[in-house]
């Protein structure tokens, strides 16, 4: 049960290094596992783009006492939901099944990062490579706007930086990928000592972490990882850098980014509450201007990445209506951030956003996949899911006059990143 | 010495009880339903209210008037303009949804429970008294009609909206999309929405749904007080034409030159909500294209890597609706995906499924149910559809029996009632050049181009 918005977090640690974090709530009969790996796109080496996505593919296929796509059929026959997902720096795997159901996906997890390797072939990685090169076709290549999110990465962040390239991966690089790959990839990230493992929902303490215990005890630790490389970059661009993509798109659409401060960092909710003050809801400014004044835009919407090392981004992203051009769409969409950076936040603007973002905080916590996903996410980045109790107080505490000296410190235009799709009539792709 | 038992798998222990929400209902005089799903999980309310005004009411001429009028909720009443009103509700912490389906008008917002009186004040407002402006519903259309434009160059929402027009009658409303056609939005007005308003939203016709920190008492003192004095009469009900167009086999092809992907939809019209045999006809969808490890997701992405991801559904309406499988396949696959895919609908109606297949469908079904309402919201939405659809008061109370009475034979009945292969229409949203021929020697039909 909560009591005044705040969740109960408890965490224990294995000696294999293990974090664990649990956070009961019997009100419903179900419960959630969430893993956490601290590894994605970034920790991949030159010319393995998208492997560690394939990767979180592969751990589907089987384990040792499991076989090929059975960890799915056993979760849903026991009525249960799964999933896994991939991002730049970290992996997850999660399951809610009925809550007699906690030690069968606590045996799942534990046997694919026990003992995966054993049930790895050629075969099923070479399927598995053509559906991820299918995922790539579906969500990238056959999409209108579709290389957004590897095209934006890449142009705020340098050549040389982990989150630089493309988490889904090149063709090529996907076609490279081999079994030796997956076996150093697993014996190197996928231990006890780079996860966090959390239960949400309805069990009971004691008997839970027996069975975490049971289950992820006799699991070796791993050995050094390296650390990501030259991940510190300046805390903005120094400059307005424009990158132009002609494309089979209908419309124009930009996309204009800034650094912003880290997740859990000085300043991120600040900058997560400008996001909001900008491009959240219909009372936002950018909804109210673009939208429905100016009628430049059909959609216009901001938010942060929430990255947690390195630098974030606070991205406004905007489609232009029909007839609108990308330059006036663009210049529009600079307007509003150089209009809070000069008038800061009008009376009520802080308030509006403050009580969206604890709505969303509350009606976040309702299911308990999403609560522990949350959880591992503090744990993860921050060293103490606890801290998840903090998220309302901190927002709270944040000022008008934080926020105009965030805008007039992070929204100028030395900190800008333009990515302007435009319609180009000769492009490859076309419907007639 | 120990013994390695990690292959052992785990022994669940009995399961907890688990019921649906108690629910209760009054009626207030004029007629608007309110009903109470008491949920103190957390401390927050939904509250949705639900009109009985879908777009299949239309007439053809005027497809997409629900939805327009449905967005155009949210931009101001008779006292307070679209910026106002927007953020009164944001003030609140609530996000206004307004949406339209087929068979009703939903408006709803989730508030912390202590602002759930001023929510549900502004909300009733809303849908009693919109100021429907010409300025914002000329620029919802225009939005609308840029939607439809750039759906254009979006093969998957090109698919899904062009499959009807395929699958019913060209005179039927449901062979447009459910929000409208470039020709019947661009045709739309503010009189047309405000007639549509006057028409449809009327006490009669509004369920009132509470759900989460908030006793039916309380939701009914403030129902009384903010739609006790609304007066209107419920216009007399309506019928829509949803027999199929096509009754042979038949592939259509929508030319998309150089995509590296075939957007594909399979399908035909199927059965509506009220049918008897729906229960047989989920588990049935659930082996067939419904669970991860259905038979077409297992055949077209695991053993073949034609796909991402390929699965198949029933979409339920109170009139027929479609069944349709979908998938996009690399587009040099595209023929060999086609004829597995419909070869899984044969095998469907072939023979009854394994132990294996019925244990695991009925079993996920009915242990997913509680996992399916955790919100306040979901419950709310849950409630909405037992009154959209008419379904019994003991509808959440006897799913999970009902469905753990399907039997092997009853899905293979199932499948050779509800399945019309003979029928199937397929849509393809592909290359021309690279996938016609192929298509064209499934023996699925004659291949024509329809344009997008």
């Amino acid at each position: 049960m909560v009591h005044g918005g705040r969740i109960p977090v408890e965490t224990a640690r294995l000696e294999n290094g293990l974090r664990v974090t649990m956070s009961p709530d019997r009100t419903v009969p179900v419960v959630a596992v969430n893993l956490w790996y601290h590894v994605g796109s970034a920790n991949e080496r030159a010319g393995r783009t998208g492997f560690a996505h394939l990767f979180e593919h592969m751990l589907f296929q089987g384990s040792a006492n499991v076989g090929a796509n059975e960890h799915f059929e056993l979760v849903q026959r026991a009525g249960g939901t799964l999933n896994g997902s991939t991002w730049l720096d970290r992996t997850n795997y999660f399951e809610t099944v009925p809550s007699h159901h906690l030690e069968l996906a606590l045996w799942l997890e534990a046997d694919r990062m026990a003992r995966l390797l054993p049930a790895m072939t050629q075969e099923k990685l070479d399927t598995q490579r053509e559906v991820v090169k299918n995922e790539r076709r579906w969500t990238v290549d056959n999409q209108p706007y579709g290389t957004w999110w590897e095209r934006l990465p890449a142009a705020c962040f340098p050549e040389d930086h982990p989150f630089h390239h493309s988490l889904i991966g090149s063709m090529e690089d996907l076609s490279a990928a081999s079994l030796e790959d997956v076996a150093a990839f697993f014996r190197t990230y996928y231990t006890p000592d780079n996860a966090v493992l959390t239960i949400a929902g309805d069990f009971e303490r004691d008997t839970a972490l027996l069975l975490v215990e049971r289950h992820f005890g006799a699991i070796p630790s791993g050995g050094p990882r390296e650390p990501l490389r030259g991940m510190d970059v300046p805390a903005r661009f120094g400059s307005w850098r424009r990158e132009l993509v002609a494309d089979n798109v209908a419309v124009p659409r930009v996309f204009l980014a800034c650094r912003a401060p880290v997740f859990g960092g000085e300043g991120y909710h600040v900058s997560s509450l400008t996001a909001g003050i900008l491009g959240t809801g219909r009372g936002c400014r950018l909804h109210q201007s673009l939208v429905r004044d100016r009628q430049l835009a059909s959609v216009a919407t901001a938010f942060t990445f929430d990255f947690a090392k390195g630098s974030d981004l606070l991205i406004i992203d905007a489609t232009a209506r029909p007839g609108v051009s990308a330059d006036a769409l663009e210049a529009a969409m600079a307007d509003q951030l150089d209009q809070l950076r000069t008038q800061g936040p009008r009376q009520g603007e802080r308030e509006r956003i403050l009580a969206l973002t604890e709505t969303a905080f509350v009606t976040g916590m309702q299911t308990v996949a999403d609560r522990a996903d949350q959880l591992s996410r503090f744990a993860t980045y921050l060293g103490d899911p606890a801290l998840v109790n903090q998220e309302v107080p901190r927002y709270r505490a944040v000022t008008d006059t934080q926020l105009r000296a965030f805008a007039d410190s992070y929204l100028g235009d030395d900190n800008r990143v333009s990515l302007v799709f435009v319609p180009s009539d000769g492009a490859p792709v076309s419907v007639s | 010495m120990s013994v390695d038992n990690t292959g052992v798998r785990p022994i669940p222990g009995p399961p907890r009880p688990y019921h649906f929400p108690d629910f209760q209902s009054v009626r207030l005089s004029n007629g608007v339903e309110v009903i109470a799903a008491p949920v103190n999980r957390l401390p927050v309310a939904t509250i949705r209210l639900v009109i009985d005004a879908g777009a299949r009411t239309e007439s053809s001429d005027e497809a997409g008037v629900a939805a327009l009028t449905a967005s155009g909720l949210a931009e101001g009443t008779t006292r307070a303009d679209a910026a106002t009103m927007a953020d009164e509700f944001e003030q609140l912490g609530g996000s206004l949804s307004t949406t339209a389906t087929w068979d009703a008008t939903q408006a709803a917002t989730t508030v912390l429970a202590d602002r759930f009186e001023s929510a549900f004040r502004l909300l009733a407002e809303v849908v009693r008294t919109p100021a429907l402006p010409a300025r914002e519903i000329n620029r919802l259309r225009e939005e609308r009609l840029a939607e439809l434009l750039e759906l254009r160059s979006e093969p998957r929402g090109l698919a899904d909206e062009r499959f009807a027009g395929i699958l019913y009658q060209p005179t039927s409303r449901f062979s447009l999309p459910e929000a409208g056609s470039e020709d019947t939005v661009r045709e739309l007005k503010a009189s047309r929405c405000r007639t549509w308003h006057e028409r449809h939203f009327v006490p009669a016709a509004v369920t009132v749904i509470v759900c989460g920190d908030v006793e039916l008492g309380r939701a009914a003192t403030v129902a009384e007080e903010v739609l006790g004095d609304w007066m209107g009469v419920a216009p007399p009900p309506q019928a829509v034409d949803d027999s199929p167009r096509n009754v042979e086999s038949a592939i259509h092809l929508i030319h998309r030159a150089g995509a590296p992907q075939t957007e594909l939809r399979l399908g035909h019209v199927a059965l509506p909500r009220h049918h008897p045999d729906y229960y047989d006809v989920v588990v049935m969808n659930a082996i067939l294209g419904g669970v991860f490890n259905s038979r077409i997701n297992l055949n077209l992405r695991e053993r073949h890597g034609y796909t991402y991801g390929a699965f198949s559904s029933f979409e339920w309406r109170r009139d027929a609706g479609p069944f349709s499988v979908s998938t996009a396949v690399a587009t040099n696959v595209t023929g060999a995906a086609v004829r597995e895919a419909a070869a899984e609908l044969e095998r469907m109606k072939s023979g009854p499924p394994t132990d294996g297949e019925l244990a695991l469908c009925t079993s996920y079904l009915e242990g997913v149910f509680p996992i399916r309402f955790e919100t306040t919201d979901a419950i709310a939405g849950a409630l909405a559809a037992l009154r959209v659809f008419r379904l019994s008061e003991d509808y959440f109370d006897t799913y999970r029996e009902r469905i753990r009475g399907v039997s092997a034979e009853g899905v293979m009945r199932a499948a050779r009632a509800h399945l019309h292969t003979r029928q199937l229409q397929v849509l393809a949203v592909g290359d021309r050049e690279q996938i016609a021929q192929g298509l064209g020697e499934l023996g699925l039909g004659t291949v024509s181009e329809v344009p997008a």
